[in-house]
């Protein structure tokens, strides 16, 4: 039989507010154990919760950005369940009553518009970390993590494949980081994504039994989790077994999703709403306060990119791709550097010089002014590009005006025609082979030329100018 | 409504995680009875249309502003602490899944 | 030194010591020679803090000396129930639990009672996390009713009313739930107050039922309830459903008298079921009242029949969510015993914890449980906005609501022990203004023919303490009889 996956996605994002959300403990994730700990975080006898202001503002944010409505009224609940990460052996949580709710995220998929419903997406509080590796039998609770402010948010069953999922995921970390929200980190786990999987004979409405997989690292790693549990499922079905709904874990080095036996009334969660905690209320202000907030998300922004500044599709995208390079391109662009020119700068030599020294836009010390500018004077014919991209390294390591870089170093470029008409005989005169093959006909062979000119000016000599020159001396002979 | 039976009551105590010894099972499942048919007298009031009262208090949006305070010293996080190495608060080793 | 400092009301007290006609150390002394003298026949403390005591009386007598203020109730000795978080000494809820707790922080009422010059005393009896009627649930010690020790001083602030009716602080603070301040009070024949839900902070109160638990003080007189609910009451920041109001000056408004005020009688607390010797001294009450210029008038609280059952839901399903942190992993209790987590949480659970406190856990899951919730928990917070309007249509009528605290003065120990149920219908006139969230106090008007203090309930509108503690000041100037000391006192 033919079977269809359906897919639902889990993502619990920690929110980098300063302090954490119920207490004014720290929030910081690179703390020592249990320094960032007090009474309130740590369930002490006759403590209380008081809400961080902060959470209620950046959960909008995200609802907002996902197309959400949000709740005039909403209340905090209390999950119980018994886990030594657990301080109050509950966790605030949102039950019936989510701040944000029915929202969508339009992905991309195969060049293909998708759009995914967002179920919900409600505040909670993080739970402490355990360590497994103290030995004898024995571990350990850090609670530096605990009452860490996070939203989950939930989409409806509308995924149906793991490109898809993985296509959500990253549009979802895109608007996160533009928004900056959250540190997006999965290995720190301050971004943390949860597929359920069900399969279905195809052109069936009714959905199949789901299972839940969790402790998955990475986006990539949630794509394999999900291709292994729809081939584990389908293989279980076409021999005749059941699917079992359950939670099961993900292994990384084994690449298959384990069974975690979890006893049926774990699930009792006896929500009820925390009666040390008052109401949420959003009026129609603040809410569009939060609006008004709200940056230019990615999707508008690459559609600007290319409608307005005519980018290509693969330039709107890349350029797009964080808030900070998005803001990059957008200064230069407002500095005057032509917007398609600018483009090719960052993602071709600014990227990849970058991507070599491992680190991204925010260390890269040369301006989008100083960008501009150095655009402009190859644009004036004051450097060659050659130069500029030899000037490159030092500007985004160390800034710099360039023009001012340009005249100190001697960079100008040599356009006297009489010093480049002299080079140009002595060119053709080293070079008789490629020279007369131009006046052969072969006309390309002028690129050979102008490189040994280049090279012999170190790259000061204006390319357009030699290529004139030589063609000239050339044909005159 | 209620009679509780001994398996409502291990259910309930495993929920709560709680260990009854045999004859505090027995007194725990006539207790609950008794006092669930005394509160079954409820079912006599009509409450439709009646908002359930989850604050006495008619006040919403009580927050707190995103300053960091003091946390706690380690010495006094420790303090209460039954089993501890000074850095991490010690359990026996937690399963997969438990 | 002056033998009988103890005997002084707060008020009484502070005011010698501002006039140098005494100071806090001599006060200081007085209280601990009294409690080393009565404490063997009381039992009311959990922990005495002598030296603690004399070093703040003393640091209190040189800021008067070098001209300083030290605040309102300077220099007054105080004890407080051991379920207000301290950071000196242990705060134990009188459970096996916590019997070696110490909190790394401190109350906002005790922030606010040293912030005032109070001297603490130390750390009273209760039943085990406020769970209970008598005291007898608590798991170190039985206190004694100084009117009779043969009888229970109530619950579950047992300690807090025991205490202050052997004359052992000059007031106490306990909290109440359903009860647990006003029938300790009326049991033991001291003034005992239950604040608006919201009006004094509850944070570093080790929570039982988070909306219904208020903490409220002890006293001698009328005067001291004006002078010390000042002191601790007031929005908190770190109590979000603690109240942004004003605290009136309630010693200023004490005085105004009741002529032309309306004092409500609901005909449901007035029925059969009322002890008659009870009823006798709350009917003599009430015509002193009259006396003063208030007007009776007869009002109904129609659903007040209800207010247990809907009581003992909300406080278990509530207290089986707050109990359940102490699972032996970051403070309290852990049984040696314990190879898995699972054997961890099951091991301490019911080591620490007493027979009540499970009993109410149990009842508190079962009531939250899948396919319960609708028929309990949510069938109770509709009938408790059923009974909250009782008190707001009530209130149209009347300025104030009297009745009797207790069905019946104190219980004789055991008398109630096997039986939960009757236990807890002892709490019949008491657990309505927790559910509502109205103020309320019991005062003492007189003896029953046992000997024993039979107490006056009154009830006020949200926030209107002042009405209260003006009824409770005329009745003690209208020359009705009040309570000598107490045998043990
Ligand atoms: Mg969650
Ligand atoms: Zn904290």
């Amino acid at each position: 039989m033919e079977y269809e996956p359906v897919i639902g996605l889990e993502v619990h994002v920690e929110i980098n507010s300063r302090s954490k959300v119920f207490c004014a403990c720290l929030n910081n994730f690179h703390s020592p154990p249990n320094s960032n700990v007090c009474p309130v975080c740590l369930g002490m006898p006759g403590v209380l919760p008081v809400l961080n202001v902060a959470m209620v503002d950046a959960s909008m944010a995200v609802g907002l950005a996902l197309n959400c409505t949000i709740s005039r009224w909403s209340k905090m609940d209390r999950k119980h369940y018994f886990y030594p990460d657990l301080a109050k052996s509950y966790q605030i949580s949102q039950y019936d009553l989510p701040l944000c709710h029915d929202g969508y995220l339009d992905i991309e998929v195969d060049g293909a518009s998708k759009r995914v419903g967002i179920t919900r997406a409600h505040m909670e509080e993080d739970t402490a970390r355990n360590t497994h590796t103290i030995g004898g039998g024995i571990s350990g609770v850090d609670f530096n993590r605990c009452g860490v402010p996070l939203l989950e948010i939930v989409t409806e069953p509308d995924i149906f494949s793991a490109d898809e999922a993985f296509a959500y995921l990253t549009a979802l970390k895109q608007i996160l980081e533009y928004l900056n929200v959250s540190d997006c980190n999965m290995e720190e786990g301050s971004l943390r994504a949860e597929p359920n999987i069900s399969v279905r004979p195809k052109g069936s409405t009714t959905l199949g039994v789901k299972t839940e997989v969790k402790n998955v690292a990475s986006f990539s790693g949630v794509r394999k989790a999900i291709e292994f549990e729809i081939k584990r499922q389908v293989k279980a079905l076409d021999s005749g077994e059941a699917v079992v709904q359950e939670t099961r874990g993900w292994d990384a080095d084994r690449g298959i999703t384990v069974s975690q036996r979890v006893k049926e009334s774990a699930h009792d969660y006896r929500y009820f709403p925390d009666p040390d905690l008052m109401p949420v209320v959003v009026d129609d202000a603040w809410e569009e306060r939060i609006r008004q907030s709200l940056p230019e998300l990615p999707q508008a922004r690459k559609r600007r990119f290319r409608e307005d500044l005519d980018l290509s599709e693969y330039d709107a995208g890349v350029v797009g791709m964080t808030k900070d390079l998005a803001d990059y391109f957008d200064a230069a662009v407002v500095a005057g550097a032509p917007a398609k020119q600018a483009a090719n700068w960052i993602t071709g030599e600014i990227l990849a010089t970058l991507a070599e020294r491992k680190s991204d836009i925010t260390a890269c010390k040369m301006k989008p002014e100083a960008l501009a500018s150095m655009i402009g004077l190859i644009g004036d014919g004051t450097i060659s590009g050659t130069i500029a991209k030899e000037l490159l390294p030092d500007l985004i390591e160390s800034g710099g005006d360039p023009k001012a870089i340009v005249e100190e170093r001697g960079l100008v470029q040599i356009s006297d025609s009489a010093e480049l008409e002299e080079l140009a005989q002595a060119i053709i005169r080293d070079h008789p082979g490629p020279a007369q093959e131009f006046r052969d006909g072969n006309k390309k062979a002028i690129g050979f030329l102008v490189g040994q000119a280049m090279k012999a000016t170190k790259g000061k000599g204006n390319p357009k100018l030699i290529n004139q020159i030589l063609t000239d001396a050339l044909s005159q002979e | 409504m209620a009679k509780i039976t001994l398996e409502d009551v291990d259910y309930v105590a495993g929920l709560a995680h709680l260990t009854l010894n045999p004859e505090t099972r027995e007194a725990m499942a006539r207790d609950l009875g008794s006092i669930l048919e005394y509160i079954d007298q409820l079912e006599r009031l009509d409450t439709s249309g009646v908002e359930p009262m989850m604050h006495v208090l008619d006040v919403t949006n009580v927050y707190r502003e995103d300053t960091v305070g003091e946390s706690l010293s380690q010495e006094d996080a420790f303090k209460n602490a039954p089993k501890t190495d000074g850095e991490y608060f010690l359990v026996p080793k937690i399963l997969d899944g438990e | 030194m002056s033998a009988e400092l103890f005997r002084l009301s707060a008020h009484e007290t502070t005011a010698r010591i501002r006039s140098g006609d005494t100071n806090a150390r001599e006060v200081t002394e007085s209280y601990l020679a009294h409690i080393e003298s009565v404490e063997p026949k009381v039992d009311a403390y959990l922990d005495v803090w002598r030296e603690p005591a004399r070093a703040r009386a003393e640091a209190i007598d040189a800021a008067i000396a070098a001209g300083q203020n030290p605040g309102p109730l300077a220099g007054v000795p105080v004890a407080i129930k051991d379920n207000l978080c301290t950071r000196e000494g242990r705060t134990t809820c009188a459970s096996k639990m916590l019997e070696n707790f110490e909190s790394p922080y401190d109350a906002t009422v005790v922030e606010k009672l040293d912030a005032a010059g109070a001297v603490l005393l130390g750390k009273l009896n209760l039943d085990e996390f406020a769970m209970g009627s008598t005291n007898e649930n608590s798991a170190v010690k039985v206190t004694r009713n100084p009117w009779d020790s043969d009888r229970v001083p109530g619950g579950s602030s047992g300690g807090a009313a025991a205490c202050l009716a052997a004359n052992e602080a000059a007031f106490t603070l306990g909290s109440d739930t359903g009860g647990s301040i006003r029938l300790p009070a009326s049991f033991c024949g001291c003034l005992g107050m239950k604040p608006t839900y919201g009006r004094v902070s509850r944070y570093g109160l080790v929570a039982f039922a988070s909306s219904l638990d208020q903490i409220g003080p002890f006293t001698k007189d009328a005067e001291d309830l004006a002078l010390i609910l000042a002191a601790i009451a007031g929005k908190d920041p770190r109590d979000a459903t603690s109240a942004d109001l004003p605290v009136p000056d309630y010693s200023s408004t004490m005085r105004d008298g009741v002529s032309g005020s309306r004092i409500g009688l609901p005909k449901e607390y007035f029925t059969d079921a009322l002890d008659g010797e009870v009823g006798k001294q709350v009917d003599a009450a009430l015509q002193a009242l009259k006396g003063e210029g208030a007007e009776l008038v007869e009002i109904s609280l129609p659903h007040t029949e209800y207010a247990i059952a809907v009581y003992y839901i909300i406080c278990t399903a509530e207290a089986s969510s707050n109990l359940a942190r102490f699972d032996g992993v970051r403070y309290g209790y852990r049984h040696p015993d314990a190879a898995s987590v699972e054997d961890l949480y099951r091991l301490s659970k019911s080591e620490g914890f007493g027979l009540e406190v499970q009993r109410r856990i149990l009842l508190g899951t079962y009531v939250l449980s899948s396919g319960y919730y609708d028929a309990y928990y949510l069938k109770a917070q509709k009938a408790r906005g059923l009974l909250r309007r009782d008190f707001d249509e009530a209130f149209t009528r009347c300025d104030v609501i009297a009745t009797p605290t207790s069905p019946t003065t104190a219980y004789k120990f055991g008398e109630k022990m096997d039986d939960p149920l009757q236990m807890y219908l002892g709490d019949i006139f008491t657990t309505s203004a927790n559910l509502a969230g109205i103020p309320g106090l019991s005062m003492p008007c007189g003896l029953a023919s046992n000997g024993m203090p039979v107490g006056l309930q009154l009830l006020g509108k949200p926030f209107d303490e002042a009405a209260l503690i003006r009824t409770a000041y005329a009745y003690e100037k209208s020359g009705a009889p009040t309570l000598g000391p107490a045998p043990l006192g």
